[in-house]
């Protein structure tokens, strides 16, 4: 009600910088990782047959005989501005990885606009009709989603639409020059897997946030005032399980950006996961470094989000006594 | 009223039969009710918990609650058997013809919608009004039940709003499309008896202008009093007495009816009971404490003497528990001085002797939270025995047996767990595990709140002959006056975490008294027609 210093205000800038603060420690933790790897960054440029001098040389140039906390601010002040510095493979980071990750953002926004409303919907229909046939169908099928491994579920997929049907391709592999309409077919597959893994998370977890609101005194005194089934579970129930909901969907948007690995390998899509497989095959630590730390970002912005999210929609926080 | 007999009734229960699952069995709650209430008419349902009261109160809007199902009888709604009808076609029955008026306001408001759009959401969607006519009449019913600020109450969220507030505000969404019958099911139990008044009032109000019909559930004979025409009295779902108010109050005929009565008139304990009291075995003096930068307690005084009972009495947030704990060793004090027989009384638990541990123990209100669920009856009771005398084998077998028979149980429950227990019998086993110890002090902490009124004087006689035989001192947190009146020997009155008066019962409960004690006495409502009347005159006047 009060403009100045409104507390939810405060909660929020805390969460943010409680945020901040584990990205910080995230970094130096990646940071320090590599420094425990044999050998040094000069001798992996210069290759096994270096001199000791130009191992010595590349370092100063490089500035790697520097204490490790000056060399880890100039590492995170550069990468703050995106730049990764140099892969081992003598090109920036960001150009291997750069293209790479607006693939993945591309697969996963398509996949989230798909998933989070279907999967809401979906969770709202089965607590409204708890114990009904389409609560049951979903419950099995969600569970059933759940249980497989996703490469399963992707090679299942794969089998059913593009070999037995030959509807879609089994290979993702997007490029640059395609236009938009290819892609997008191209991206068919990976997308409808991604959808199968993530959708039965949020149905079921919205089912049951939804569900055990329901069991409030307040869902009663609705029905008690002759509110239609429908409307206690849209208009009483859903609004107060918002903070549980959006958390689990934070944490799907967040396993598209960094856990699609596996799915981008089966069907050879040029997305970050692909990046960092390759990364780690030739031990190009610049490049493993920036995917560990996009993948973290990923993680703690999304929940970040879902934080703040189920902050605001409680009314207690939102309007104070 | 004779002319009353020849009106349509509102609502018409005939042998109304419920059921309800438990343990996968169905078990009868109701059991063949019938009732009539006629318009403008006030039907008080009382009787104890698990009689059956909220089911039939439910029952007059055609909702039975998941996991019942009515198995025969009729419930017609002006004209209408909702029974008869399927679920769809009862739904618009409710909240236009029949509303319900929750125990709990705090928890029948939905935290997420503000009150006003809560309010008029059934006048709008189905009452056949425009959102500003809706609006129009919440604020007309605001002012008929003396909120506060009636034009913008509304605005507010639930949370924003005090407990007594909130249950008048519900009261308004209850009365919002004028229906023909309101059934309020305990509306005042959950508040402190000061608010109590105020709701009581503002009820009687509204029945009264809009000559609403209603049923008034309540297990307090005194409030029931206040409120209905007539009284049914129920047991084990069927009704075993139906009579005006003021007949029911004069002469109950049914033996249940007389033993509910009877417990008003609960055993009174007089200093000479327990002969003279003797040295002071815990002084207070000057105790403070806080939580964090929130003073609780402030310049508290206080003694109990050997042998004595001191009543601690106060609204919820007064303190009284948290100088419970703070005795028991679980709350630091922030400041002041303890005396135990004399002697200085460490401020923790830890830091105090096994002799001063056995002596001083607590019982809390709630039996259920209290006790382990998965230890028997013999294991509760026989680890202080362990832990205190060192006993083991049949000499604490013996002991343990001794103590159940002291509490009024016998050696069939030391077997059972809590869970097979009734709540006094559960409540019952946590005063035996707190005698086993040999204490001289029992803090009691709300002990007898969650208890029937006929369960909870059984439980205070019992402790007033203890204490009689044993000599024990009680220290006992209550916010009910009537146990105070029972018990005590001395008051400790206390407001806002500071003591307003202290001294004999006698005293405290005569005249002239402190104005926050008057008041505090003033709301305990009589078991007698009229009181609420005398109390609305008097303010009036």
């Amino acid at each position: 009600m009060t403009s100045r210093s409104h507390p939810i205000l405060s909660m929020v800038t805390s969460r943010i910088g409680l945020g901040l603060l584990s990205l910080l420690i995230v970094s130096l933790v990646i940071f320090s990782a590599v420094s425990f790897l044999p050998g040094s960054y000069a001798s992996a440029i210069l290759g096994q047959n270096a001199t000791p001098e130009a191992v010595a040389a590349m370092e100063q140039k490089l500035g790697l005989n520097r204490p490790w906390f000056l060399r880890y601010v100039a590492w995170l002040g550069a990468a703050a501005t995106g730049d990764m510095g140099m892969s081992f493979a003598g090109r920036p980071v960001m150009t291997v990885v750069g293209p790479r990750l607006k693939n993945t953002i591309l697969l996963a926004s398509i996949t989230a606009v798909i998933a989070v409303p279907l999967a809401i919907t979906l969770g709202v229909l089965c607590a409204r009709f708890r114990g009904r046939f389409i609560d049951k169908f979903l419950s099995t099928t969600t569970l059933a989603s759940i249980s497989l491994p996703e490469f399963l579920v992707a090679y299942i997929v794969m089998m059913v639409l593009a070999v037995k049907l030959q509807l879609f391709p089994s290979m993702a592999g997007i490029r640059n020059g395609m236009d938009f309409a290819d892609q997008l077919y191209r991206m068919v597959l990976p997308i409808l897997t991604l959808l199968l893994v993530i959708l039965a998370h949020m149905v079921r977890n919205t089912r049951a946030a939804i569900l055990s609101v329901m069991a409030s005194p307040y869902i009663e005194m609705a029905r008690l005032k002759g509110e239609p089934e429908g409307r206690v579970v849209l208009r009483q129930a859903l609004p107060n399980a918002i903070g549980p909901i959006a958390s689990v969907v934070a944490l799907n948007l967040a396993y598209l950006i960094s856990g699609v690995v596996v799915i981008e390998v089966v069907f050879v899509y040029p997305g970050i996961g692909q990046a960092m497989i390759d990364a780690v095959r030739n031990r190009d630590v610049p490049v493993i470094q920036a995917c560990a730390l996009i993948f973290a970002t990923a993680y703690i912005g999304f929940n970040l989000i879902a934080d703040v999210i189920s902050i605001v929609s409680n009314p207690r926080l939102l309007h104070p006594r | 009223m004779t002319g009353r007999e020849t009106i349509p009734p509102v609502v018409e229960m005939t042998d109304l039969r419920i059921e309800a699952k438990s343990n996968d069995q169905w078990s009868k709650i109701v059991n063949g009710v019938s009732l009539v209430i006629r318009p403008g008419e006030v039907l008080g349902l009382v009787g104890e918990s698990g009689a059956g009261k909220s089911t039939i109160g439910l029952a007059a809007l055609g909702y039975l609650r998941p996991g019942a199902r009515a198995t025969g009888g009729t419930v017609r709604l002006l004209d209408q058997d909702l029974l008869a009808i399927p679920e769809e076609e009862r739904r618009p029955f409710r909240g236009t013809r029949v509303a319900y008026v929750a125990q709990s306001a705090q928890a029948a408001f939905n935290p997420v919608h503000r009150v006003m759009d809560q309010i008029v959401m059934v006048a709008v969607e189905r009452g056949g009004m425009t959102r500003a006519e809706a609006e129009g009449r919440a604020v007309d019913l605001f002012r008929a039940l003396q909120l506060p600020e009636p034009e913008t109450f509304g605005r507010r969220f639930p949370h924003q709003v005090s407990g007594g507030q909130l249950q008048r505000a519900m009261v308004a969404m209850a009365m919002i499309c004028n229906p023909a019958l309101i059934v309020f099911d305990e509306p005042t139990t959950a508040l402190d008896v000061t608010t109590q008044v105020e709701v009581l009032i503002s009820i009687r109000k509204v029945i009264e202008n809009f000559g609403v019909a209603a049923i008034y559930i309540t297990h307090d004979l005194a409030v029931v009093a206040q409120i209905a025409h007539r009284v049914a009295v129920l047991r084990y779902g069927q009704v075993v007495e139906e009579a005006p108010i003021d007949r029911i109050m004069d002469c109950p005929q049914h033996p249940y009816t007389k033993s509910l009565w009877a417990v008003h008139e609960m055993p009174v304990a007089h200093a000479a009971d327990h002969g003279t009291k003797g040295a002071p075995l815990l002084s207070l003096t000057d105790v403070s404490a806080r939580y964090r930068d929130f003073e609780v307690l402030n310049g508290i005084d206080l003694t109990v003497g050997q042998g004595e009972t001191v009543a601690l009495v106060g609204e919820s947030g007064s303190g009284k528990s948290t100088l419970g704990r703070l005795i028991v060793g679980l709350k630091e004090p922030a400041g002041g001085q303890l005396l135990y027989d004399g002697k200085p009384l460490p401020h923790r638990v830890r830091r105090r002797s096994a002799e001063t541990l056995k002596q001083i123990q607590i019982i809390y209100q709630s039996a259920d939270t209290a006790l382990n669920p998965r230890q028997t009856v013999r294991k509760i009771i026989g680890r202080p025995l362990t832990l205190y005398h060192r006993l083991r084998g049949a000499r604490r077998e013996a002991r343990m047996q001794e103590l159940l028979r002291l509490v009024e149980l016998d050696e069939t429950h030391a077997g059972r767990l809590p869970g097979q227990l009734s709540g006094g019998q559960k409540q019952r086993v946590a005063i035996a595990r707190a005698l086993a110890a040999e204490p001289r002090l029992i803090v009691c902490d709300e002990i007898t709140s969650a208890l029937d009124k006929v369960v909870q004087a059984e439980v205070l006689r019992m402790l007033l002959r203890l204490q009689a035989r044993l000599g024990v001192s009680y220290l006992f947190i209550t916010h009910d006056i009537e146990v105070v009146r029972a018990i005590a020997d001395r008051v400790v009155v206390m407001q806002h975490g500071r003591i307003v008066e202290q001294g004999d019962k006698d005293r405290i409960f005569a005249p002239p008294h402190e104005p926050y004690t008057e008041t505090l006495l003033a709301s305990v409502p009589d078991m007698a027609v009229g009181w609420l009347d005398r109390i609305i005159a008097a303010r009036a006047a």
